[in-house]
């Protein structure tokens, strides 16, 4: 079926093959009826070798050569010497076989079946796969079989890296021997065995390995995945950690206790109407655990309740980076003002672990001053004032004032600190310090460029508490990239994305020119939300999250975004802009489900409904990746279209304000049917909904 | 070159259907039932399932099934696995589904020799009573018993701990532990983690950059790296990135002109390179391959379950 010529047949072959074919015909013909008649006789099972020898691929031929086996190995009572020689007949068929097919799986595995009986000899078996991977060192087949044989032999890791070793030194452009080697290694690494205990030496050994692959031909790709392993073994953390959390360490925190506000409010003034406070905790990687007991929260009114903490995951895992729960807040007497110190202590308690299995030992503690007013209706406050608009003018610049030094403040303790992370072992540093000289020679080629940008980048995830370096040498090598290899040129540009944004975040200074006062004329300053704008960035994908996490209102427009993953951790949000972009699909928009203040969305001007195929289909939470029951998906909601998609995400939002206009789904039935699902809601495309 | 000769495939694939007198159909007789679902789902894809007649490819189909309750590749042959799930795929495509009886579905489920009973301890699949284990044989049983909405017969937390324990630091996944990543398995892993809610175990950008630099220069895919691309990769490779939200990361514009350039469009057909001999094979995930990147005139293709969409749409949110 493959690297076959396309020609048309002769006549005159077209007659020989036909009558080849009616040859097989006929041989298969009676080969099934041996096998449905159990017929076990010497002609019947030369017949069915004869016939693997022409086909190896037809699999009934080798079940019925196990039962022939079987049945002789029956019958001669365990002879060794007959064994031996049934058995041995059966490593002939399968060599023959072999030889016309090196990649049937059928053969292979009747091979493996025979060599299970324990008769035959490894000696022997590892000789035949080396004149196999001489032949063609990239045989998956011969690769899974010699990891059989290795283990029936009980090789060690040690002789099996040695022999990677050796396939690499005959030629370096070999991925399975790379393969292999990462396999072995990560074992010999885990089980700590004698001389790779340091991950130091042995990392630095193979990157020294691994560096003339890359070298040699910088389009061969054999080499870039293993490099790329061992740049995340050098910075990946071990251990589990708190990156970031809401509300930030040493926050002053003002809360209306009553529900009057119905849009949105300053900095450090707070709205809920359901009066819940969240508490988010975002840490270094996925982790599992978090809860009351691993979680402590105390403050000045009483929580009889044991808080629940859930993980902002799409998944019924109950693993996630980013946890949240929420406080209810009691309400305050008139003109009153309560002040409380609230204490959260992650992981004083063990429990906390990440999916890696590395239990959190590093406890932190935040705490944050809450103040509950009950704020008199100011008029010009009411709940009903007009609907947000993304234009340019209505925004102003944020002049951070006297009265509001807690942005500043907030914005210069993003990022917690963690001890583990000073003492920043220098091994790594050095490593990505010398990789970086080293590879600055290879600038003229793709693999040069990337990986420079990808140790650049390295360097400063070894570093958080300090303002990324790099960046704008980094951002270059994405653009370079873009222009060199046009074919992944969204690869690059998802990249350049990604360190833009934490570029954009990496500062105060740089936050707070990006934010803006939402100026209504119907309200006053005082009290007037403020937006973080990040619209017209031309940016594709979204990052940086835990330096977001005090965000409410977020316009994102103008750029180039198809998805909002990592967005849930954003549990503030109660505005949000997504109005041009790139969006396909409301799969796209799973992360919106997490995220219970928001009110306010515009997704208008994207290309939902202008696409048959569905690029977040399994990614969302629904009856067909069955994380969602078909109970849950109720008809009545139904016009005769079907918008389940659009159901999902909205049936449980209490929007006040939707956008959808300028998408290929927009039309009188789907505003219908939005308006039945979204009984909160006062907006529609700009026209009030009764 | 410029477009898809969509007649003239199928008119290819209704000749191959009838052909029994040439080399290639007696070699391949083994795996008819395979043949049937991709010229089947290739018909469909282009809007012509109904030039067949349904009726007597179920009568076959049927005469295919064992009592154990799995199918076989063709009358008289043993049954595995791979043939059960395509048997199932084209009675899907047809919507006769419920030809399967429900006597017979329970004893397909819980019997020793069919899909739920070929699991295994460590949640592993094998094929058939041999007992050959590989991560294609996870996805066809979660596909397979997905389809027929008894998923729940297996166990299915180990059954994504195996497929787990096939990852590797690539982030591919292969046909058994410590395998080496192939866009084959690839596909079989991802689509069975998808089909199970479990795509979080998959990192999407380290994944996404292997598949994505698996496009060569000539614009087509290869399975794995220093490979010859392949047209049965604009399925595998492709429908992996398109479940992961990472297809944007290639150049659709030029796999497309790739596969295009595959045709035989004197006599219909596709192959796996420019120039080769076509088969039913090639020309399945060429077309299920242009699907994915929305080219005109061919429907939409469900990138986890290798069907129409419509057709999953109507197994799982149908009245």
């Amino acid at each position: 079926m493959h690297g076959r010529p396309r020609k048309p047949l002769k006549p005159v072959d077209e007659a020989a093959v036909a009558a080849k074919a009616e040859k097989l015909r006929a041989l298969q013909s009676e080969f099934l009826s041996n096998h449905q008649n159990k017929i076990y006789s010497k002609e019947a099972v030369e017949l069915s070798a004869k016939l693997l020898e022409i086909n190896p691929e037809l699999y009934t031929a080798w079940n019925y050569r196990k039962l022939a086996v079987q049945q002789n190995l029956a019958q001669c009572e365990s002879d060794p010497e007959s064994v031996n020689s049934i058995l041995d007949e059966e490593l002939k068929v399968v060599e023959n076989a072999l030889r016309q097919n090196f990649k049937s799986y059928g053969a292979w595995h009747h091979r493996k079946w025979v060599l299970e009986k324990g008769h035959s000899s490894m000696d022997k078996e590892l000789g035949l796969l080396d004149k196999f991977q001489a032949m063609d060192a990239r045989n998956f087949h011969a690769w899974n079989y010699r990891r059989f044989v290795a283990a029936l032999m009980k090789r060690s890791d040690e002789d099996e890296l040695e022999h990677t070793q050796n396939m690499i030194d005959k030629n370096l452009s070999n991925y399975s021997a790379w393969h292999n080697r990462s396999v072995l290694l990560s074992n010999l690494m885990k089980k700590a065995a004698p001389g790779f205990t340091s991950k130091d030496e042995v990392l630095t050994r193979e990157y020294e390995l691994v560096r003339e692959a890359l070298f040699t031909d910088e389009d061969d790709q054999s080499g870039w995945f293993y490099h790329l392993w061992l740049l995340d073994q050098t910075v990946r953390s071990e251990f589990p950690l708190l990156v970031s959390s809401w509300p930030v360490e040493g926050s002053d925190i003002s809360l209306p206790a009553a529900d009057y506000l119905d849009g949105c409010a300053s900095m450090n003034v707070f709205h809920y109407s359901s009066r819940n406070f969240p508490l988010v905790l975002y840490f270094n990687q996925s982790v599992r655990g978090v809860n009351s007991s691993t979680v402590s929260v105390s403050c000045g009114f009483n929580l009889n309740i044991d808080l629940i903490w859930k993980p902002l995951s799409s998944t019924d895992s109950q693993s996630a980076k980013v946890w949240a729960t929420h406080l209810a807040i009691p309400d305050a007497e008139l003109h009153s003002s309560e002040a409380y110190q609230v204490e959260v202590k992650v992981g004083f308690s063990q429990g906390i672990v990440s999916t890696t299995g590395v239990a959190y030992s590093h406890p932190s503690q935040i705490s944050f001053q809450l103040h509950l007013q009950k704020t008199p209706l100011e008029s010009g406050q009411d709940s009903r004032f007009g609907r947000i608009q993304w234009k340019d003018d209505c925004f102003a610049v944020y002049e951070p004032g006297s009265a509001e030094p807690d942005l500043v403040n907030l914005l210069d303790n993003l990022t917690i600190k963690n001890e583990v992370e000073s003492t920043a072992s220098t091994w790594q540093a050095r490593i990505i310090d010398d990789e970086t000289n080293i590879f600055r020679d290879l600038l003229d080629c793709k693999i040069g460029k990337l990986t420079v940008a990808r140790l650049l980048t390295a360097y400063n995830s070894l570093r958080p508490l300090d303002k990324p370096v790099h960046c704008k040498e980094v951002l270059e090598l994405y653009s370079e990239l873009m222009k060199l290899d046009p074919s992944h040129y969204q690869y690059y540009k998802d990249n350049h994305s990604l360190v833009l944004l934490q570029q954009v975040t990496s500062s105060k200074e740089s936050l707070l020119s990006r934010c803006f006062h939402y100026r209504d004329s119907t309200l006053s300053t005082n009290g007037s939300p403020l937006c973080l704008r990040l619209n017209n960035l031309a940016i594709s994908q979204l990052g940086s999250f835990e330096k977001l996490l005090w965000v409410q209102m977020l316009d994102l427009s103008n750029n180039e975004l198809q998805s909002i993953e990592g967005l849930e951790a954003l549990q503030l949000l109660s505005q949000l802009c997504l109005s041009n972009n790139k969006f396909r699909s409301f799969t796209a928009l799973e992360s919106l489900r997490y995220l219970k203040s928001l009110k306010v969305l515009d997704i208008s001007q994207n290309e939902i409904g202008s696409h048959s195929i569905d690029t977040t289909r399994y990614l969302f939470r629904s009856p067909l990746s069955h994380s969602v029951g078909s109970c849950d998906w109720n008809i009545n909601y139904l016009s005769s279209e079907t918008y389940w998609e659009a159901f999902f995400v909205l049936k449980d939002m209490g929007l006040t304000q939707l956008d959808v206009a300028g998408n290929a789904i927009t039309s009188k039935s789907f505003n219908v049917f939005l308006e039945k699902l979204l009984p909160t809601l006062k907006w529609l495309d700009g026209v009030e909904v009764n | 070159m410029g477009e898809l000769a969509a007649d003239k495939h199928v008119k290819y694939i209704l000749a191959v259907e009838k052909r029994k007198d040439n080399f290639e159909s007696a070699v391949l007789e083994h795996l008819r039932m395979n043949g049937a679902y991709w010229g089947l789902t290739t018909l469909d894809l282009l809007g012509k399932l109904d030039a067949v007649d349904s009726n007597e490819i179920i009568e076959w189909i049927l005469k295919c099934q064992h009592e154990s309750g799995g199918f076989a590749g063709n009358v008289g042959h043993d049954p595995h696995i791979l043939y059960t799930l395509s048997a199932i795929q084209v009675l899907a495509l047809f919507d006769k589904l419920n030809v399967l009886d429900v006597d017979k579905v329970s004893t397909c489920i819980l019997d020793e020799s069919d899909i739920a009973g070929l699991q295994n301890e460590d949640g592993s699949f094998s094929g058939d009573i041999w007992g050959e284990v590989d991560t294609r044989f996870s996805y066809i049983a979660i596909c397979g018993l997905s389809i027929l909405k008894c998923l729940d017969k297996i166990n299915v937390e180990r059954a994504v701990n195996y497929i787990i324990s096939c990852r590797n630091v690539d982030g591919g996944f292969g046909c058994t532990p410590g395998g080496e990543s192939h866009a084959g398995q690839i596909f079989c892993c991802v689509a069975a983690l998808a089909i199970t809610g479990a795509l979080h175990y998959v990192d999407k950008d380290l994944l996404g950059w292997w598949l994505c630099e698996r496009q060569v220069k000539s614009g087509g895919l290869n399975g794995r790296p220093e490979k010859l691309p392949d047209v049965c990769y604009s399925w595998w490779v492709l429908s992996s990135l398109t479940m992961i939200d990472r297809v944007h990361w290639i150049s659709k514009e030029k796999l497309i002109k790739f596969i295009l350039n595959c045709q035989d469009t004197e006599n219909g057909g596709i192959s796996d390179r420019p120039d080769d001999a076509v088969d039913i094979f090639h020309t399945y995930f060429g077309v299920a391959g242009l699907s994915l990147l929305e080219y005109p005139g061919v429907k939409a293709v469900d990138p986890a379950y290798a069907l129409p969409v419509d057709v999953v749409d109507r197994i799982f949110f149908g009245k």
